[in-house]
């Protein structure tokens, strides 16, 4: 078969919802996309954990330090799904954190700010995972079927990690004078980089186009923007808290909330690298990496003395 | 009943709370999520200890009675009944193990010996736990074997941490009056009793990972009757900052 | 330096009764610490009785160009089912 027929198969498959397995034919261009947006998702997972794991040894309280213990941990598994559906396409785990740690690879840039009170642990939950939802859950019917997979796996886990967030956002909300300021202060540095995790403007998406249509995205990053705004404004009233956006108002025409202009320049400046914490996330992830290769060799080497002592014995006979 | 139930529970907890430390900074990732598990098994049984305190401990003279949080939370050092061990700091993942198999060790014929207790609340507390501590056991004597005889350099740094904590296991098996005396109502475990297993499991796991005790160390006390390293004061302030800054709150 | 754990894939049994289902990968040195870390990422809130793990590298799996002298094959043998059959609608119990 040429390669047109192939990719006109291929489109046909993907026209008619049929989902594309790892050892299918696909084109070049499909599996770049997937393997570079899979890792990024993968990679967002585990440096998401250091922003929440920053408050693990302050949780205060024990049923909010296993709920966060928990949550951290799911972070870690949703990253190795996702490496896992990776590396189906072809992708090397190793090679893939290579360039989370070089800096080369991206990841959501919502984890290069800070984590400064107990109600950014609520203001995570609610907030960004709120948000993520919505693209996860959209990508449970993503093409390739690996991924899509992960994904039913990641949307079951993570939907506990939204309403524990907003649990605390309530505890904090309707608590004390100095609770409900932490509660604002959160949603204050939280609410506009979590409309800045759909990305860019679709005008100026450069994936945006060919994702769609290989059905690996579904909706468009200001469809989801919209939505997200939708449903959390309300969730905000019902705390008492002000969204930080003095454009902020309902438009009951075309029954949604019309917004503000997101600040692209910060957007971009923290995709850059230059956000509060772009430097500490990278070097916390290449001091574990660094720190850890001896743990890992050691591993490796032990493994290879096991498997030799077993074939040893089997020699000795054979040799005698 | 109160006081060695909560010597029980601090050692979980301070423990639970060290391996938190780890979390989104572990050699590998699959590692992040092991070490989690071991941390939210030893909260969870802290969690169940307190409660079962606060329940022993009933209405206080003042009206209320007292929640898990207030033991974790609002106690000084001086409280706390945890043994060394288990407070001192992470340091490399060499120290994380063999911290952590000391522990295991003495944790896992303790907590076998428990389920024979008089008491049943505290005979069924050890059967649930029995399986989350056989676990932690078979993890730990595993991760000792691969770094023990693994690399000649995770051999050093495994051999480095067992000198440097060796000092800390005697505390485990040597009992103060409270635990004689619990042990003699054959509530609590005689720690005289389960200290040759503890001591032939031992033997078979460090031989197995090419490791050897240091002889002669002198065995550092003090924890189990409220005499902590330095570490315990910093473990704390961190713990228990946002319930000592905004005292009474719902969190 | 590259030193990176071996790739196994992971089967769970969900309860008994039921057979092993493939749910992913993960890595790790050898079959002790494949089960441990499987046991850790994929049953964490109770999706398994039992596991099977299998280091990547000894799965052989059909090519999808072979599909059509693989499958097609069985699509037209319809007499392979109980429909292709007339029974009268008084004969029961088949």
């Amino acid at each position: 078969m040429t390669s047109l027929n192939l990719e006109a198969l291929f489109q046909s498959k993907i026209d008619e919802e049929t989902k594309i397995e790892p050892k299918d034919w696909m084109p070049d261009a499909y599996r770049k996309t997937l393997i570079r947006q899979i890792s990024q998702h993968a990679h967002s997972e585990i440096v998401g954990m250091l922003p929440e794991g920053n408050w693990i040894t302050r949780a205060p309280s024990l049923r909010r330090k296993l709920i966060l213990l928990a949550k951290v941990q799911d972070e870690a598994g949703h990253g190795l799904y996702l490496y896992s559906a990776a590396e189906t396409l072809g992708a090397n785990r190793d090679d893939l954190v290579q360039q989370l740690l070089s800096g080369k690879a991206k990841y959501s840039s919502i984890f290069n700010y800070p984590t400064l009170n107990w109600a950014d642990i609520g203001a995570i939950g609610w907030l960004v995972d709120g948000a993520a939802i919505m693209n996860q859950v959209m990508l449970t019917r993503t093409s390739y079927g690996p991924y899509a997979r992960a994904m039913v796996r990641i949307c079951k886990e993570e939907s506990f990690h939204q309403r524990q967030g907003y649990e605390i956002m309530i505890a904090m909300a309707k608590g004390s004078p100095e609770q409900k300021a932490m509660a604002q202060d959160a949603i204050n540095r939280w609410w506009w980089p979590s409309l800045m995790m759909f990305g860019p403007k679709d005008a100026e998406s450069s994936h945006s186009d060919q994702a769609l249509k290989w059905k690996i995205k579904r909706k468009t990053n200001d469809e989801l923007r919209q939505q997200f705004v939708d449903v959390t404004v309300p969730q905000a009233e019902y705390l008492g808290l002000t969204v930080p956006d003095p454009d902020l108002r309902w438009n009951e025409e075309k029954g949604s909330y019309d917004f503000g202009e997101i600040d692209w320049e910060e957007f971009w400046s923290v995709v850059k690298g230059n956000g509060p914490c772009n430097k500490q996330r990278l070097q916390a992830r290449n001091k574990a990496y660094e720190d850890g290769a001896w743990v890992r060799e050691a591993a490796s080497a032990h493994a290879a003395k096991k498997e030799q002592r077993k074939l040893e014995p089997q020699l000795a006979t054979k040799a005698a | 009943m109160k006081n060695y139930l909560l010597q029980l529970a601090d050692n979980a907890l301070i423990l639970g709370h060290r391996l938190g430390e780890w979390c989104g900074h572990a050699p590998e990732m699959e590692l992040d999520i092991a070490l989690t598990n071991i941390a939210l098994d030893l909260t969870g049984q802290a969690r169940s200890l307190y409660q079962r305190v606060a329940e022993l401990e009933g209405i206080g003279p003042d009206g209320t009675s007292k929640t898990e949080d207030d033991y974790a939370y609002l106690r000084d050092a001086w409280e706390f009944r945890n043994t060394l061990l288990v407070e001192q700091p992470n340091g490399d993942f060499a120290h994380t193990i063999v911290r952590q198999f000391i522990f295991d060790t003495y944790n896992y014929y303790m907590c076998r010996a428990l389920t024979q207790s008089k008491d049943e609340w505290l005979a069924g507390f050890a059967v649930k736990s029995l399986k989350e501590i056989t676990y932690q056991l078979r993890f730990s004597s595993e991760w000792m074997q691969r770094l023990g005889d693994g690399t000649e350099v995770s051999h050093a740094k495994m051999q480095a941490a067992i000198e440097e904590l060796w000092t800390y296991s005697g505390e485990l098996t040597t009992p103060n009056e409270m635990e004689k005396e619990m042990a003699s109502k054959g509530i609590g475990v005689d720690l005289t009793n389960i200290k040759r297993e503890v001591d032939i499991k031992m033997t078979e796991i460090l031989a197995a990972s090419n490791l050897t005790a240091p002889a002669d160390t002198w065995m550092q006390t003090g924890g189990k009757d409220g005499k902590h390293s330095e570490h315990m004061g910093f473990i704390l302030a961190e713990m228990q900052f946002l319930q000592r800054a905004y005292p009474g709150q719902e969190w | 330096m590259k030193n990176e754990w071996p790739l196994w894939e992971i089967f769970i049994r969900s309860k008994s009764g039921l057979s092993h289902k493939h749910v992913g990968s993960l890595h790790a040195t050898d079959a002790e610490m494949a089960l441990e870390n499987a046991r850790d990422l994929y049953t964490r809130r109770n999706e398994g009785v039992s596991l099977w793990v299998v280091e990547s590298k000894h799965i052989t799996a059909s090519d999808p160009n072979d599909s059509d002298p693989l499958f097609e094959p069985a699509k037209d043998k319809i007499y392979r089912h109980p429909t292709f059959y007339n029974v009268p609608d008084e004969v029961t119990h088949m």
